[in-house]
């Protein structure tokens, strides 16, 4: 078990020092995010109640899509001096390597929508102490990260991989982004924790198939 | 050198009608190679005669389509991690992370194939492989040749028993090509097997136990180096490939 948590931990240790390392993808990701929550922000007049309605919507997007870039790189950079290769060779199971390539996206997402979400709740003028919110971004970026982890990989290894992560991965993500905005509609309303039960139920049932799913799945993806 | 095993059990490397298909495209068809434990076997062979593919069957990043391996007494694909373990792979690409410095890199590998006493042993490779002044320079503003030394010290980090190198010394510079065969010379040190691959015919017998030429998929010559002259081995090479 130690030894899996070692594997696991050099795998995220490896894509964190690479990520901090290449500040282009983190800075570019952020710009990207920053920039739909902006346009958003001056396209509604403030204090109007659509506004209010499209405001989950308007945070949900901005984090999933600039998710999408950031994990268009999880498997992209293994490409350089055939690193893929490396990383297979090591005598470790397939899904460690998934595990530990998770961990990295969900601490990436998780960095992206740290930043986001405050910058959203100024620009809309709402409280800046959300703990429900917060939980609501966890297990959404758990859900973002576990499938396009997956996908990433998939799509490293064909041609057009820029556009093929967005065209595997934002359908299935789907309910979770769903869920995600419902959820944070009724934080942003003031609504009782009863009330968004259900959407952090189909949340957390969500992450758990994706990550079981992925798990046995990946192997069969970065395999030959 | 151990040239001669005895039972089974002393072939690091015992490959049977191991063959390889790309769709339609046959890349292998039925090579037989034995390799004893300490030894190295030199494998020939021009453009397109199946040495990487060879390479990369045994290393278990493909699948064979046919036949069988084994390797320590390990069936190649019914126990891929465990033959993981024991392998070190040297091929045209370094395996090396371009952002992290060559001991990142070696301490990223270190830790996936779980090397006791890693600092210790970081120094020990890059001693052998003399990269101690560029130890932590990141790997994209090495040269060619460092960059190709730095994987050797990668490749054998976690001490393999078998070192499997793809034409280790392609598109290296004169002087790179120099202290790439230092940092070799020293890879064959105890009961270390290797296999590689190359185009060099001087330089692959040299430092080969045995030798064989792989063309067209196949290994159509197969013999210990005392047996061969190393002056005449460029006319049966070039007899079995059909150039002579």
């Amino acid at each position: 078990m130690k030894g899996l948590f070692t594997e696991v931990y050099a795998i995220l240790w490896k894509e964190l020092i690479s990520g901090l390392r290449t500040k282009e993808i983190i800075t570019s990701v952020l710009v990207f995010g920053l920039l739909v929550l902006v346009i958003f922000n001056f396209a509604f007049e403030p204090g109007t109640s659509t506004r209010e309605t499209v405001a989950p919507g308007i945070l949900w997007a901005a984090i999933a899509f600039a998710g999408v870039l950031g994990l268009n790189r999880t498997f992209a950079a293994e490409r350089e001096n055939s690193c893929l290769e490396g990383l297979m060779l090591c005598p470790v199971e397939r899904h460690v390597i998934y595990w530990g390539k998770l961990a990295a996206s969900f601490i990436f997402i998780l960095l992206v929508a740290a930043i986001i979400t405050p910058i959203f709740l100024v620009l809309f003028n709402l409280p800046l102490f959300m703990p429900r919110l917060a939980l609501i971004v966890v297990l959404a970026t758990l859900g973002f990260a576990s499938i396009g982890t997956l996908f990433s990989a998939l799509a490293a290894n064909t041609k057009a991989r820029d556009l093929m992560l967005p065209i595997l991965f934002l359908p299935l993500v789907v309910p979770v982004i769903i869920a995600a905005v419902e959820a944070t509609g009724l934080v942003l309303d003031g609504r009782p924790w009863g009330d968004m039960a259900t959407w952090l139920q189909i949340m957390i049932a969500f992450d758990v198939i994706f990550v079981i799913v992925s798990t046995f799945v990946f192997e069969f993806v970065v395999e030959e | 050198m151990n040239h001669r095993a005895t039972s089974s059990a002393d072939w690091a490397i015992e490959a049977q009608s191991l063959s390889k298909s790309f769709g339609g495209n046959r890349a292998l068809t039925g090579v037989d190679i034995k390799v004893s434990r300490g030894d190295w076997l030199t494998i020939f062979g021009p453009n397109g005669a199946g040495k990487t593919t060879l390479i990369k069957l045994l290393s278990t990043l493909a699948k064979p389509t046919g036949g069988s391996a084994r390797l320590h007494g390990l069936n190649l694909t019914s126990e891929p991690a465990k033959i993981r373990r024991m392998l070190g792979v040297v091929t045209h690409s370094t395996f090396l992370y371009n952002d992290l410095t060559v001991n990142e890199n070696l301490r990223f590998y270190g830790r996936m194939y779980l090397v006791p006493d890693l600092e210790r042993r970081i120094e020990e490779v890059v001693s052998q492989v003399q990269l101690e002044s560029r130890l932590h320079d990141r790997v994209g503003t090495l040269s060619h040749g460092l960059q190709r030394r730095a994987a050797i010290a990668r490749a054998v980090m976690h001490n393999p028993s078998i070192l499997l190198l793809d034409e280790p010394e392609t598109g290296l510079d004169p002087h790179a090509t120099t202290m790439m065969r230092e940092v070799m010379d020293t890879l064959n040190s105890g009961d270390r097997t290797v296999v590689m691959t190359t185009h060099n015919l001087e330089r692959g017998i040299e430092i080969a136990g045995q030798v064989a030429v792989l063309h067209e998929g196949s290994i159509v010559y197969q013999a210990s180096k005392k047996d061969i002259d190393a002056a005449g081995f460029r006319e049966i090479y070039d007899r079995c490939t059909g150039q002579g």
